[in-house]
């Protein structure tokens, strides 16, 4: 290569100062990465009970927004709730993933209503699956009450007709359902604690 | 770098400037997971996956409990089951493993990273990866001598356990900690964990494990990750967990002897061909030379 003088100066100089500039600090590099800070720093934290099994845990609920008039909820987070005396925070793998269980496509937010001998789905409205309920529940009480057994004693039996009921109960709620289902005379009755 | 300031990093990959030194260390945390604990329930996976947002595919069953089958950039902890026979006793255990990574005082992952920064050791003795940093090239794979890291196919860029450095740092204990249905996993300072552990190999000897023993190899500087097994004397029967895991010689050798050497054949190249440029010039064909090759194709063509 010709090289003269005046060109070396120019090389040198470009040189000089592209370095200068990236020693200055003006190098495109990334800037500095850090880790994930703390998801949950200013959640609001809401307690609950894990509705799986009858252990019952305590879990705490994690969501977004402060209960601003403006902001709407959403659950980001769940863990257990180390105050709570049955699990003192732990939780076991269900319970662990109890955030996709409540993210779930598939989760069941409202009645629905498979007419007999359909395939389909439909939507009602929760007051008409309560007059449903309640008017099928009569006609099949009215038809097979036992009111006396074959010794003529009074037994006032239901057995056409159970409930399954929730298993994270108080003992408050467990006392209602007992009364509520009883009093109607129905025997068939489980929840996966069997109280 | 707000999450670094209670973290002060002590390792930094690929740096040769001081880290900062004046803060006292703090405490050195560890996990401690005692093996004869577990009982496979994989609730520390869930809580894993859940804490750090990552969701590996579902994937299919492989004949045993296994599941997922291996570590991924989507999976940081899984459980190991091992059907071990002991001929001499003739009975069958099934031994069950947290496998993830072991976060080692003298991480080989850290010393075989190129990328300025992409893995750092804290002063809590947890090693993490910054991935913004990371360039994806499966050296930290190599370097681990348990085999932990895992390259992600949608990002390449490398992964693993992080011990929760995101909670740890606000005073929290690592999520699969918490979850632990048995008590098997616990969380606290290095030295209270060597005294849990110690209580529980003399409780596991009273039952008849005389193998019953600390893991915490001093190849690797001892571990912030730590088990107790029954059977200590033989660890590999735990999955393949190394007896005495150590750095891969090659790692040292390409980063320390190599690498300077290297990066001076480099240098001396360069500046070999700029005066080579300077001086010579570009290998220029004279005019006489371009004209006969031309003539000569010419002619070659009819």
């Amino acid at each position: 290569m010709d090289m003269n003088r005046r060109q070396f100066f120019k090389a040198c100089t470009a040189g000089v100062g592209g370095s200068s500039l990236a020693l200055l600090g003006f190098s495109p590099q990334a800037v500095l990465a850090e880790t994930r800070n703390f998801k949950l720093a200013r959640t609001t934290e809401t307690r609950n009970t894990c509705p799986y099994c009858s252990v019952g845990c305590g879990i705490i609920m994690h969501s977004l927004g402060d209960k601003a008039k403006n902001a709407r909820s959403e659950i980001i987070h769940i863990e257990g709730d180390a105050d709570h005396p049955v699990n003192r925070g732990t939780l076991c793998p269900k319970g662990a993933g109890l955030i996709d269980f409540i993210h779930s496509p598939n989760r069941l937010k409202y009645p629905e209503y498979r007419a007999a001998g359909s395939s389909e789905w439909k939507r009602i409205s929760w007051e008409d699956a309560f007059d449903r309920i309640a008017k099928l529940m009569k006609a099949d009480r009215d038809a097979n009450f036992i009111e006396k057994n074959a010794a003529g004693v009074t037994v006032n039996r239901w057995l056409s007709t159970g409930m399954l009921a929730a298993s994270a109960s108080s003992n408050e709620s467990g006392y209602i359902t007992h009364k509520t289902i009883r009093s109607m005379g129905m025997l068939v009755f489980d929840n996966q604690a069997r109280v | 770098m707000s999450s670094l300031q209670t973290l002060d990093i002590t390792q930094r990959s690929a740096t040769t400037t001081p880290s900062p030194q004046v803060r006292t260390a703090g405490v050195e945390v560890a996990k401690l997971i005692d093996v004869s604990k577990c009982i496979g329930c994989k609730a520390c996976q869930v809580a894993c996956s859940e804490w750090n947002d990552i969701r590996d595919v579902v994937g299919t069953n492989v004949g045993v409990y296994d599941n997922p089958a291996d570590l991924s950039a989507d999976s940081w902890t899984v459980m190991r089951f091992t059907e071990y026979e002991d001929k001499e006793q003739n009975h069958l255990e099934w031994l069950i493993r947290k496998d993830g990574c072991m976060h080692c005082a003298d991480p080989g992952c850290l010393k075989a990273c190129p990328s300025p920064g992409a893995i750092v050791q804290y002063s809590n003795g947890i090693v993490d990866f910054v991935e913004e940093h990371c360039i994806g090239c499966g050296s930290c794979v190599t370097g681990c001598p348990f085999n932990v890291p895992r390259i992600s196919k949608k990002d390449n860029k490398a992964y693993k356990c992080t011990l929760c450095s995101d909670r740890v740092s606000v005073g929290l204990e690592p999520a699969c900690v918490k979850t632990c249905p048995t008590g098997a996993i616990t969380f606290g300072s290095k030295e209270d964990m060597l005294e849990h552990a110690a209580e529980r190999v003399v409780d596991l000897k009273e039952r008849g494990y005389q193998g019953a023993g600390v893991y915490d190899p001093a190849g690797v500087g001892g571990t912030h990750v730590m088990y107790v097994l029954k059977h200590a004397d033989k660890p590999e029967i735990y999955a393949g967990l190394p007896a005495n895991p150590a750095i891969s010689p090659l790692v040292g050798l390409w980063k320390g002897a190599f690498k300077p050497l290297a990066l001076l054949a480099m240098g001396v190249s360069a500046l070999a061909g700029f005066f080579h440029y300077v001086k010579m010039g570009p290998n220029d064909a004279d005019a006489d030379e371009e004209k006969s090759d031309s003539t000569a194709a010419h002619q070659e063509q009819k």
